[in-house]
This record gives structure tokens, C-alpha cells and sequence, in this order.
């Protein structure tokens, strides 16, 4: 059982968990995942490593399935049965020179943890965080700290600037020498926002959230078209070189059990009424 | 002793034979002939004493048949029942030249059954050494060089990286043809020999490979569970899996009985289930019982499937489709899997493998009308942790190399099953990581 320190709610629907797991909390570097279980009837998701503090590790998530809105009833002290992790390969941190570290939505939560690993590297490190508005934008403060430059942008323009996270990046590319971008998302933002570097020929990392069940690379369930051949996300991955990815086979593949997620979804809802539980630990 | 009806038997995961009664075994057992120079002996990977354990049958006496069947092999109920017998023991037994072989999978499986049923008895442990062993992978090799380790007196850690222990045993084989209690109770009884058990580590990430090879002796046992996927067009289209995945999502995280379980798994209508081996065989009958017309696809003849032959029978009586000497060409659909395109093949020669060699006919083309396609084409060893140690030698396939004792090219780490064999069978998984506990225990204790 793996013990839950801290729940905090961020935003809507968007929940900072800190998960004591020594073994994994001990090995993680930046762009690693683990793979939890909530309990013996539980299926296995997994969720990027968003920071490590002594022997636990934080996790954000947006409640948008069964899974993760279960996993948001829970409060510290609670525990979760199973976390196997770190998984995939860390990112690949060099001294490139200077390096730009977008995130969207939710996706922001992996970028602290490559922003400080590249700081740490020597870069020279520009964050751009993006939300659809303030109030969904996340780990503002922990970016500023460990970025050079911070740049901010909402969908309806109330923080920052106004428009997308790719303006901003287009902005740079024309002003100055960018040597390496990751971009964290929702695959639609990583796709657009990818495009924007192809014609400066820019290296570009995203890392891809494709269903997975073992997440050792022992079913294919993640599979990924890379530059024309199949990768398992979660072993040979979960970064790529973002001119290389098929998106559109991402987002076909993400979308397999929408219909059965939306059953699990409503019975849990149906469930949660019946039992007068409203899951409200932080509100 | 039977099978249960194929109408029946499809609609549950419930186990297909029926097993033995005291009364048969003891019929079964009368018929040994207790040869001075038993063969099945030297058929048998792990060297069982076979007419020990049966003559304790004979005389009625369960539990000391047990208890010999147990000093050579901690996973009886498991082999009784998995174990390709018609090829090993039973193959060679000196009755099948003039009437049938003893059955002796159905004996082993039966006075397994009957000892986990009343009162399991341990194997002795020997007096501690003091020397650690980490073995990694809790499948049939990982959990017989433990034992076998822990018997002798190592301090033994499995380091496993899913939520179960098993391997293969667990995610791989459906519980109608192993019964998930048979292999959780077995497990049990190694880990009752003082094996302790990591679950959720993942050597190489959770575990630091500085931090393995601290150990005194590492045997890798991580199995063959890369699968192979054709290269054919259409293989990413929703719809399409490997057999691991599917196997897994249904015998691992219980898929079949969504939602009450939360991991989904797709119901096609019509499957397409590629591949001759056992695991095409479990694919294409989980299919079945969770409501598909399906059809098998094999490139050559059936005389030519790997699968055990009592596996093929299961399967057709249970209404399973042979499409043989047909080989996909590629998957059809636009987003979801509609179709698959087959080629009809001809037997021409013999290859590599000794087989016949198969070749497209020229304008045989057809498709299939399907929802889903399966590929069980095999999987290669899984290179994630052993990729990750420095210095550890690797063949062209990337297996570990061994030699026949297990040994790799450093000095105090072994391998065994499928990590060092390429895919085989649970039995010579077994065979090979008892090998490599003896080596390693005389290692240990020659220090």
C-alpha cells in the first residue's frame, strides 16, 4: 500500500497528490511516470512525475475519468494499492544552450522537474505555461522559481497573454537562437505546437500519453508511430522527437474505449450518489 | 476424469478438465509398470521422480506421493496442468509403444489438487548462509530458482514489476486452462519457504542495477514478454492487439468482468486470431468466451501448429474457425479494424526450422469480415533491464547468454527461461532456473 502525504485541489478538477513510494521517489529523474492501481479492482493508469520530495513523489491529475475521479476522493492518509514506477526513459537533459519548456493545461505539471533538470544542466531555461484561463493555470510560482524566463498565456486571455501557447514560442524562434523545446500536453497541443519549430528545425521532445496497461513494454498497448516505425510509449519513450510522431494515430488510439470509459464514468457517479459520498475532501 | 461440454465451457473461464478422481488416479497408477531405468524421468525437465510419486498413488498414500513429487518440483498443480507431457514423460513412457502412456500430467495435477486442498506440507529449508540472492521476475523460472535457493538456505528477494506474481502464469495463461487460485496457492508455498516478494519494482528503474549486483548472486528471470507484431499495414487501427495485451487485460486485471473491474477490453464481434502456438490458442478461446465468432489464421498446415495438440482440440471444439496455410497481408479499416486480407499459402520445402517452408500463392487474396485482430506471433526477450547492465552479454535475438548452467558473462549473475531461451515452455523455464540454483548455490557456498 502506498500511503497518500498530501491532497490539494489546484483548480478545477485538477488535483495535486504527494504518494510515499520510496522506490520510486529514490530513482526519478524528469520525464518519468509511474503506474498506480487504486485498489483490487482497479485498472492501471499512468501519470507523469511532477516533482520528488524524500520518498514521495507528486502526481496531477485532472479528474476526467473513473479512475481519476476516484483517485480524487481520496485524502491524505488514504493509500492506493499499487505504484510501480519510475517508467519510461528520463529526458534527455544536456547543456544544449537555450532550451524552451511549454506546458498546456495540465501538461504543466511535468514541466518543473525538466525545467530544473536543464537549469542544473547549464541552459539557459524559458518556461511558457498555458491554460484555457487563470484559473486552471497551474505551478505558476514553481516555474518562475526554476526558469530564467517565465512567459504565460491563457485561451480568453485573462493572465498573461492572450492566445496560445505557440505565439509565444513563434515569437522566439524569430527573435533568437533556440536550441531545444519540450512541449507537455493535450496531444492536439503538442501537435500545433510542435509544427510552429519545423521550419527553424528546432529538436523538439513531446511527451505522448497513449493508453497503457503493464507500462514495461510487454503488451503494445502504447504503441506509437515514430518516423514511420512502431515505439512503445512507455519503454522507448514516453518523450519523442515531435516532427517524427503521428498524432493523428495517437489521438485515433486514445480514443479505443471511450465508450466503455463512459460506462465506468457513470456508474461511479451513480454509485458515489447512492452512497451520499460526495467526494469532497477539498472543497 | 473429463472435459466439461464445449457448449457449456464457453460461456465461463471456469477450468476445462475436470481432473481426476482417488479412484482413477489410483486405476491410472496401478497400470506403472515402476521401470528399473525409468524413462520419463530423463523426459522430465526437472527431473521428477515419476515412479516414486506414483507408486505412493497406488497405495493410496496422497500425501507422500506429494511430498516426492514436491522434493523435485515446488509448482505441481501448475505442470499437472500446463506441462506439454504427450512431448516429455508421457512421450517416452514404455506403455505408449503398446497401449496408452500413463497419464502422468493428470497424477501430478491430481495429488497436487488433493495436497492443496487438505493440508500443504513444506519442503525442509537448510540452516541460513548469510548470502543474498535477488532474483528477478516471479514467472515459472523466477519462482523455481527461489525455492530451490531458499531450500538451500539463501536469503532470497523476487523483485516483480506488476501487482502479481506469476509472470506468465498470471498474466498469460487463462484461468480455464490454470485456475488463478492453483498458481496464487503454489506461489504461496515458495514464498512459505522465507522468499521474500517486491512486488511493483521494476529492476532496472524501482531497483538501481548497482543495487541488484550488490547482491551476492542475481538470476534474471525476466521472461520473453516483448511481443512481436507482423509489420503489416493496418496493425495500429483500434482493434488490433497482441495477444500479451489481450491475454492480460483479461487473466491480469480481469477485463471480462468490466465494470465491475475497471480495465475494458474490446468484444469484437468477429476476431481474428493470428498465430498456431498455445498462446493463439488461449487468445482465440478467451475470444470465444467473451462472445466472438472467431477465426484462427495459421501460415502453415495444422500439423504444423506449435500448440500442444489437446490445446487444438479444445479450441476447435469450442466452434474456433482453422484457417490454415493463410497468412495475413494486411489489416483493413479506416480508424477501427473492418476487415483483414489474407494470401492462401503453399507448403514448399522445408526451412530453417525444419518445417515446411511456407509461399504466398500469387492471386489468392481474400478478406475477412472482422472487428478485431489478435496477433500471437511470439515475443522475444524483454530487453529493458537487461539492456541497462554494463558488461552483460547478449545473442543476436537478446536473449542473455548463458552457458548450461546459467552462468552469463559475469561472474556472479545467471539467467534462465525464456530471458536466456528465447520463448519456450513453462517446464523448460523450470528445467533451466533449477540448473542455474544448483550452480548458484555451489558458488555461493564454495566462497
Amino acid at each position: 500500500m502506498y500511503k497518500v502525504e498530501l491532497a490539494t485541489k489546484l483548480a478545477d478538477r485538477v488535483y495535486e497528490y504527494w504518494i510515499r513510494a520510496p522506490q520510486v521517489a529514490q530513482h526519478a529523474r524528469a520525464g518519468q511516470f509511474i503506474i498506480l492501481r487504486l485498489h483490487e479492482a482497479g485498472e492501471r493508469i499512468p501519470l507523469t512525475i511532477s516533482a520528488v520530495r524524500g520518498d514521495t513523489v507528486r502526481v496531477i491529475f485532472m479528474a476526467v475519468g473513473k479512475t481519476t475521479e476516484e483517485l480524487a476522493t481520496l485524502g491524505a492518509g488514504d493509500s492506493i494499492k499499487d505504484v510501480v514506477g519510475p517508467l519510461g526513459k528520463p529526458s534527455e537533459i544536456e547543456n544544449y544552450g537555450t532550451c524552451c519548456v511549454i506546458g498546456g493545461g495540465v501538461g504543466i505539471a511535468s514541466t518543473p522537474l525538466i525545467a530544473k533538470e536543464l537549469k542544473e544542466a547549464g541552459n539557459h531555461v524559458i518556461g511558457i505555461i498555458g491554460a484555457r484561463n487563470a484559473d486552471l493555470l497551474i505551478l505558476e510560482d514553481e516555474m518562475r522559481e526554476v526558469c530564467d524566463e517565465l512567459y504565460i498565456t491563457t485561451d480568453d486571455g485573462s493572465k498573461g497573454v492572450h492566445g496560445f501557447a505557440s505565439d509565444i514560442l513563434k515569437k522566439l524562434l524569430d527573435e533568437r537562437q533556440i536550441d531545444r523545446v519540450w512541449i507537455i500536453g493535450p496531444a492536439i497541443m503538442m501537435k500545433v505546437t510542435s509544427g510552429v519549430t519545423i521550419p527553424y528545425g528546432v529538436k523538439t521532445y513531446v511527451s505522448l500519453n497513449p493508453i497503457m496497461v503493464d507500462g514495461t513494454g510487454m503488451c503494445g498497448s502504447c504503441r506509437v508511430t515514430v518516423g514511420g516505425e512502431t515505439k512503445f510509449a512507455c519503454v522507448d519513450g514516453p518523450e519523442f522527437d515531435a516532427h517524427q510522431v503521428d498524432f493523428a494515430e495517437l489521438m485515433q488510439r486514445q480514443r479505443i474505449y471511450t465508450g466503455q470509459e463512459k460506462v465506468s464514468l457513470e456508474r461511479f457517479a451513480e454509485h458515489r450518489c447512492r452512497c451520499g459520498e460526495g467526494g469532497h475532501h477539498h472543497e | 476424469m473429463s472435459d466439461r461440454p464445449a457448449d457449456v465451457r464457453i460461456h465461463d473461464f471456469k477450468e476445462v478438465d475436470c481432473g481426476l478422481s482417488p479412484a482413477e488416479a489410483i486405476a491410472e497408477a496401478e497400470r506403472c509398470l515402476q521401470c528399473k531405468k525409468p524413462l520419463c524421468v530423463k523426459g522430465c525437465p526437472v527431473c521428477i521422480d515419476i515412479p516414486a510419486f506414483i507408486r505412493e498413488i497406488a497405495d493410496g498414500n496422497f500425501p507422500a506421493a506429494a511430498r516426492a513429487l514436491k522434493e523435485q518440483n515446488m509448482l505441481p498443480a501448475i505442470c499437472g496442468r500446463v506441462c506439454p507431457q504427450e512431448t516429455q514423460c508421457e512421450g517416452v513412457c514404455i506403455l505408449g509403444s503398446k497401449e496408452t502412456p500413463i497419464r502422468i500430467g493428470a497424477l501430478e495435477r491430481f495429488v497436487a489438487d488433493r495436497e492443496r486442498e487438505n493440508d500443504p506440507s513444506l519442503p525442509e529449508t537448510a540452516k541460513p548462509t548469510g548470502k543474498r540472492v535477488a532474483v528477478v521476475g516471479s514467472g515459472p523460472a523466477g519462482l523455481t530458482a527461489a525455492a530451490e535457493l531458499a531450500r538451500a538456505g539463501h536469503a532470497v528477494t523476487i523483485f516483480e514489476s506488476l501487482h502479481e506474481a506469476g509472470g506468465v502464469l498470471t498474466y498469460g495463461i487463462p484461468a480455464f486452462r490454470l485456475p488463478k487460485d492453483v498458481v496464487k496457492a503454489e506461489i504461496d508455498q515458495v514464498l512459505a519457504l522465507g522468499v521474500r516478494l517486491k512486488k511493483n519494482h521494476l529492476a532496472g528503474r524501482s531497483v538501481a542495477t548497482d543495487q541488484l549486483l550488490g547482491y551476492d548472486a542475481v538470476f534474471l528471470a525476466t521472461g520473453a514478454g516483448l511481443p512481436a507484431f507482423m509489420g503489416i499495414l493496418g496493425e495500429n487501427l483500434n482493434g488490433v492487439y497482441s495477444a500479451n495485451e489481450f491475454l492480460t487485460r483479461v487473466n491480469l486485471m480481469h477485463a471480462d468482468a468490466f465494470p465491475e473491474f475497471d480495465t475494458p477490453v474490446l468484444h469484437g464481434a468477429r476476431v481474428a486470431v493470428i498465430g498456431g502456438g498455445n498462446v493463439a490458442m488461449d487468445a482465440a478461446r478467451v475470444a470465444r468466451r467473451l462472445g466472438a465468432k472467431v477465426s484462427l489464421i495459421y501460415r502453415r498446415g495444422e500439423e504444423e501448429m506449435p500448440a500442444r495438440k489437446a490445446e487444438v482440440g479444445h479450441a476447435k471444439e469450442e466452434g474456433i474457425e482453422f484457417l490454415t496455410c493463410t497468412n495475413p497481408t494486411r489489416i483493413l479499416g479506416e480508424q477501427c479494424v473492418t476487415g483483414i486480407e489474407c494470401v492462401k499459402m503453399s507448403l514448399c520445402g522445408i526451412d530453417a526450422s525444419g518445417r515446411p517452408s511456407p509461399k504466398p500463392i500469387e492471386g489468392s487474396e481474400f478478406t475477412l469480415d472482422v472487428d478485431m485482430v489478435i496477433q500471437a506471433i511470439g515475443t522475444s526477450p524483454n530487453p529493458l533491464l537487461v539492456s541497462l547492465i554494463p558488461g552483460l552479454e547478449r545473442g543476436r535475438k537478446g536473449n542473455v547468454v548463458v552457458d548450461n548452467d546459467g552462468r552469463t558473462s559475469i561472474p556472479h549473475v545467471y539467467a534462465g527461461g525464456d530471458i536466456a531461451t528465447g520463448a519456450a515452455t513453462v517446464i523448460e523455464a523450470m528445467g533451466s532456473a533449477k540448473k542455474a540454483a544448483a550452480a548458484i548455490d555451489a558458488m555461493l557456498k564454495g566462497e
